[in-house]
């Protein structure tokens, strides 16, 4: 601990400088201002620390004390977490005050006064390397969290708790000479260390149908969201938040509303998780760092949640990290280098922060952890493009670094197409290895399959657009048979209501089946329309059964059914009659 | 909300004023500021001003100064310190009162004071402890009751350009707005008024600020620019009293937020920050964020605080930064067409534009009635519906146009006329407003209702 002569010279906001300090060391917490406010230094000049403080800094006042914990910014990893909500800091905000007030309350500390279940599976005398399991903790949600050997220990098990209850205040093992807490610390902007990095190679199964079908992501992969406000951003990751098959997911909600926060906290409570029976909030850890909480909290949020992945990857797990959004993170790296007077670069960004970017997302991946075991990380990051402009540095720089892309587009919003994902605009670089995957694991018509959706949603954009100029009824039959052919993959395969009770989640076999039950149709009316078939006769027939199996069939069997019953009616009538009905819109 | 005693600070007068720019002061010698303190400056005249710290660097002070730095002689100005970030006084007795946009008496009446203050900045609500937002707020206009209900703790903005009657739809909505017989209050924040609109304001908002339900917070377009940046803080923080202290529903009406972001760029531009789109300072999104969250539900305390902010969108533009931001914090929008508003219809909403994110929680059975989210659904699938019909018919005709989507042109003018178009002091109930809406309904023959039920449909078919 340094010197009580160090005293705060300057302050601006969030940036404070701190003369006087001894033996201060970049990235190191210090305290400043009598209600002790932490902050993170930025920069050394001589003998001033630039300081970066994680709350409001209204009444600091030059000359007031500052005080070096001579520690980096850490948060507390244990099985607190999950189904817990925290601030950007990994502080506990479940029995924080309605107001957080920096100078009134200290937020109490992670995890101390709650018991787990404790079964050991190691056992004394056992010679440990790191990263090996000691023993579980029964967690909630199913989740199975195991207790380590820490990165920096290993060596004989010299003592062991027996099976029973623990606090987080205990210690659970002695591994050669080093204690192991049950909840421990570790500094957040480093990421924590595993034995080996893995190619991708099984797909994350989000229950959306336009990712799981178009435009996939693999465990261990990234994928950014761009899209202009009311583009359903917040839906779309909330539902792979509710519903991916991720063994943990740490959501941050960094600079994003406390409403739809509050909202998603309500649902999660009250969903059973379909592959464990357990609740969905015990498998999730939440990092609440709403917009008008402190904006430099806000930049530490996202490491935080880093760093509670990497914790949960340690023991074999599949964890997603879901960050809404990376607009505001960015933001919030703006702010502070604009206070600190660095050389602006693309609209006010610091040149870092592609960089920055680049290194967030490079902590996910699929690994071998020091244990040994098979764990990944995937990264999910909104973007929210300022006035919907693609071209702005956060969203440009972010399409290089991930391995798929979901844009958002706005016109389908308003046309209340939803999921809103463009397929135009978007893209999964690693759609061919995920194809390799379906092969090996029963569904060799993967690719054919998004390469066929594909190429007819395409086809009838470029005739809808000539149908724009022209009018349909000029178009050749084909065209407008392939018009009709994008509205039934649109309204039969992509639009998906989060909403929904029976279609909120669609597992992969009802997927592929109702893609292909539109394809199968699709491919009829070309045929039809070429053996003659006026066009306008089938534009006429009534596809609603096709266009609501989403809704009514439970199955993929059922999805065949209804199928096969639209193609029969397709082929036994020769179709006459100019329908009776509009097709359904839903 | 924690209170912690104000003084116990000597309070030494300083005098040294080293620049002065812009809005901006620069005091040198000071000692034991703190940042975002609030400081009183006397002139040679005797007149004071106010300002509050943005930096202290060393014994250097940058002071915004709220009235501006017009007439200030460096040699003849002192500043006294308060100690501590600004704090007003709260409670009932701001209710019935109309005062300036830094809060002094604009009605004649004695300042309004009290025991009890709190920080004008507020504190960030814990997210942890944020009620979803789930009862209405009734405004008595029908085609915001019925398609874009507003939910007690939402915040809901205007989206409207130069011209359109948003003031007058945003004083329609403070003076009309309800929650179902629980106590209510209106604080309703101008910023940069014209005096003409000032008065239109103060006219349509009389009676309810004379029945003691209102604040009128008004800050005129040649009173002090930066005096807006204050205007909103203060009405929330009367408001967030009233509502979580004295378990009111309040709801706090701002406008025009692009006149409160034009005064923020102006002190960004002064202090020589840089820019970012439009040379709206960086933190844009983050200022406005902490004004728009402060609304809210919060677990174990009564009350709510709901918001209508109300903004021109320069040039008609919603891509510029004010919408758009304001747009990714708040929680749908109203939108105002001009096209309506031509055509003598008021208020002029454009409905296909305007959301209510939250209107699904607030609304339907056991908040307002049961078929009130299908009659929504149902209404803004056949506006849809009539506005490709309109489009088809620009480029085709309208001799060429089929049944259902002359019906759909129907519906549309039925829609605008009985039901969108309203006096600007008429308030309607929501049985009212729905009897309205299923009198619109009753153009489309009941087998195109298909998105309402069965039951529904025999009850209050016309």
């Amino acid at each position: 601990m340094s010197g009580t002569a160090a005293q705060v010279s300057r302050v601006s906001g969030p940036l404070v400088e701190v003369t006087g300090l001894t033996g201060i060391a970049m990235s190191q917490i210090v305290q400043v201002g009598e209600h002790r406010l932490p902050g993170e230094v930025v920069a050394i000049n001589g003998g001033t620390a630039t300081v970066q403080a994680y709350e409001y800094t209204g009444g600091v006042a030059p000359g007031d004390e500052a005080v070096s914990l001579g520690e980096q910014l850490s948060g507390r990893l244990g099985p607190h977490l999950l189904g817990a909500v925290f601030d950007g800091l990994l502080r506990p905000l479940a029995g924080a005050p309605a107001w957080l007030d920096p100078a009134a309350s200290s937020l109490p500390s992670s995890g101390q006064d709650l018991a787990w279940a404790f079964t050991p599976s190691a056992r004394e005398g056992d010679h440990l390397g790191p990263g090996a399991a000691l023993g579980a903790v029964s967690a909630p949600g199913g989740v199975r969290y195991l207790v380590l050997v820490p990165p920096d220990a290993s060596g004989q098990v010299r003592r062991l708790r027996p099976a029973g209850q623990v606090t987080g205040q205990d210690v659970i093992a002695v591994v050669g000479g080093t204690q192991v807490p049950l909840v421990s610390s570790w500094p957040v902007r480093q990421r924590r260390p595993v034995a080996r990095r893995l190619g991708p190679d099984a797909p994350l199964q989000t229950g959306q149908r336009v990712i799981d079908v178009l435009f996939p992501v693999t465990r261990g992969g990234t994928s950014a969201v761009p899209g202009g406000f009311g583009t359903g951003k917040t839906v779309l990751l909330q539902q792979i938040t509710k519903w991916c098959d991720a063994d943990v997911i740490v959501y941050v909600g960094c600079g994003e509303r406390g409403n739809e926060l509050a909202e998603m906290l309500t649902e999660l409570a009250g969903l059973t998780d379909p592959r464990t029976g357990g609740r969905l909030a015990g498998r999730t850890v939440i990092i609440a760092n709403t917009s008008n909480m402190p904006m430099m909290a806000r930049e530490a949020s996202i490491y935080s949640a880093a760093a509670v992945a990497e914790h949960f990857r340690d023991m074999g797990l599949h964890v997603v990290v879901v960050a809404d959004s990376t607009s505001r993170w960015a933001e919030a790296l703006r702010e502070f280098s604009s206070r600190n007077g660095e050389m602006p670069a693309e609209e006010g960004y610091p040149a870092s922060l592609a960089s920055a970017l680049a290194a967030f997302y490079e902590r996910a991946g699929r690994f071998t952890t020091l244990g040994g075991q098979e764990g990944s990380i995937t990264i999910i990051g909104a973007v929210s493009p300022a006035g919907g402009d693609m071209t702005e540095p956060v969203t440009s720089y972010t399409q290089r670094f991930v391995r798929s892309l979901w844009t958002l587009d706005r016109d389908l919003a308003y046309a209340r197409h939803y999921p809103a994902v463009s397929w135009a605009g978007s893209f999964a670089r690693d759609a061919g290895l995920i194809a390799g995957w379906h092969a090996r694991n029963g569904d060799p018509g993967w690719a054919a399959r998004r390469a066929s959706l594909t190429a007819l949603l395409a086809e009838a954009d470029r005739a809808g657009e000539l149908a724009e100029l022209m009018g349909a009824s000029a178009l050749p039959p084909r065209q407008r048979i392939a018009i009709l052919a994008g509205r039934l993959v649109r309204e039969g395969v992509l639009q998906q209501s989060a909403l929904s009770q029976a279609d909120a989640y669609c597992d992969q076999a009802r997927a592929a089946a109702l893609a292909d039950a539109v394809l199968a149709v699709s491919g009829r009316c070309l045929e039809l329309a070429g053996l003659g078939v006026p066009a306008d006769q089938l534009e006429d027939h009534d596809f609603s059964p096709l266009l609501r199996a989403k809704e009514d069939a439970p199955s993929a069997g059922r999805v065949r059914e209804i199928a096969d019953a639209v193609l029969a009616e397709l082929r036994e009538k020769p179709i006459t009659a100019p329908g009776q009905r509009e097709p359904g819109h839903d | 909300m924690t209170e912690t005693a104000g003084g116990g600070w000597a309070r030494p007068e300083f005098t040294a004023v080293e620049q002065l720019r812009g809005p901006l002061l620069i005091a040198r010698g000071v000692k034991g500021v703190g940042w975002d303190e609030f400081a009183s400056i006397r002139l040679g005249a005797g007149e004071l001003r106010h300002g509050l710290v943005l930096e202290v660097n060393g014994d250097l002070a940058v002071i915004q100064v709220l009235e501006g730095t017009a007439g200030m002689d460096p040699n003849d100005t002192s500043i006294e310190f308060a100690g501590s970030p600004l704090r007003i006084a709260v409670g009932p007795q701001w209710l019935g009162r109309v005062c300036s946009g830094r809060g002094e008496p604009r009605d004649g009446g004695p300042p309004v004071t009290g025991e009890l203050t709190m920080p004008v900045a507020g504190f960030p609500v814990n997210p942890a402890l944020r009620l979803p937002p789930a009862e209405p707020v009734l405004t008595g206009i029908s085609v915001i009751d019925e398609l874009t209900t507003l939910v007690r703790g939402q915040k809901l903005p205007i989206f409207s350009v130069a011209g359109l009657p948003h003031l007058e739809l945003a004083g329609q909505i403070a003076a009309q707005a309800s929650a179902q017989g629980e106590p209510f209050s209106v604080v309703f924040a101008a910023m940069g008024l014209t005096h003409a609109d000032a008065a239109v304001i103060r006219a349509i908002l009389e009676e309810r600020s004379a029945a003691g339900d209102l604040v009128l917070f008004i800050n005129l377009a040649d009173d002090p620019v930066i005096e807006r940046i204050l205007t909103p803080r203060l009405a929330l923080t009367v408001a967030e009293h009233l509502a979580f202290t004295l378990g009111r529903h309040a709801l706090v009406v701002m406008a025009d937020m692009t006149s409160y972001c034009e005064a923020l760029r102006e002190v960004s531009m002064a202090r020589g920050e840089l820019p970012a789109r439009r040379a709206y300072p960086g933190y844009l999104y983050s200022d406005l964020a902490s004004l728009y969250e402060r609304c809210g539900r919060i677990e174990g305390l009564p009350g709510s605080l709901t918001m209508v902010p109300a903004l021109t969108m320069p040039s008609g533009d919603i891509t510029h930064p004010v919408p758009d931001l304001t747009g990714y914090i708040t929680e749908g929008q109203l939108v105002l067409s001009a096209d309506l508003h031509a055509r003598g219809i008021y208020p002029p909403v454009d409905a296909l534009s305007s959301l209510s994110r939250l209107m699904r929680h607030g609304a339907g059975p056991g908040r307002t009635r049961d078929d009130h989210l299908d009659v929504a659904a149902q209404t803004l699938a056949a506006l849809a519906a009539a506005r490709r019909a309109r489009e088809l018919s620009e480029l085709i005709g309208s001799a060429a146009l089929g049944d259902s989507d002359r019906r759909a042109i129907r519906f549309e003018q039925a829609f605008e006329t009985t039901l969108m178009n309203q006096g600007p002091a008429e308030s309607r109930t929501l049985a009212e407003t729905l009897r309205l809406a299923w009198q619109v309904l009753g153009v489309l023959p009941r087998r195109d209702l298909t998105m309402i039920s069965a039951s529904a449909v025999d009850r209050y078919y016309p």
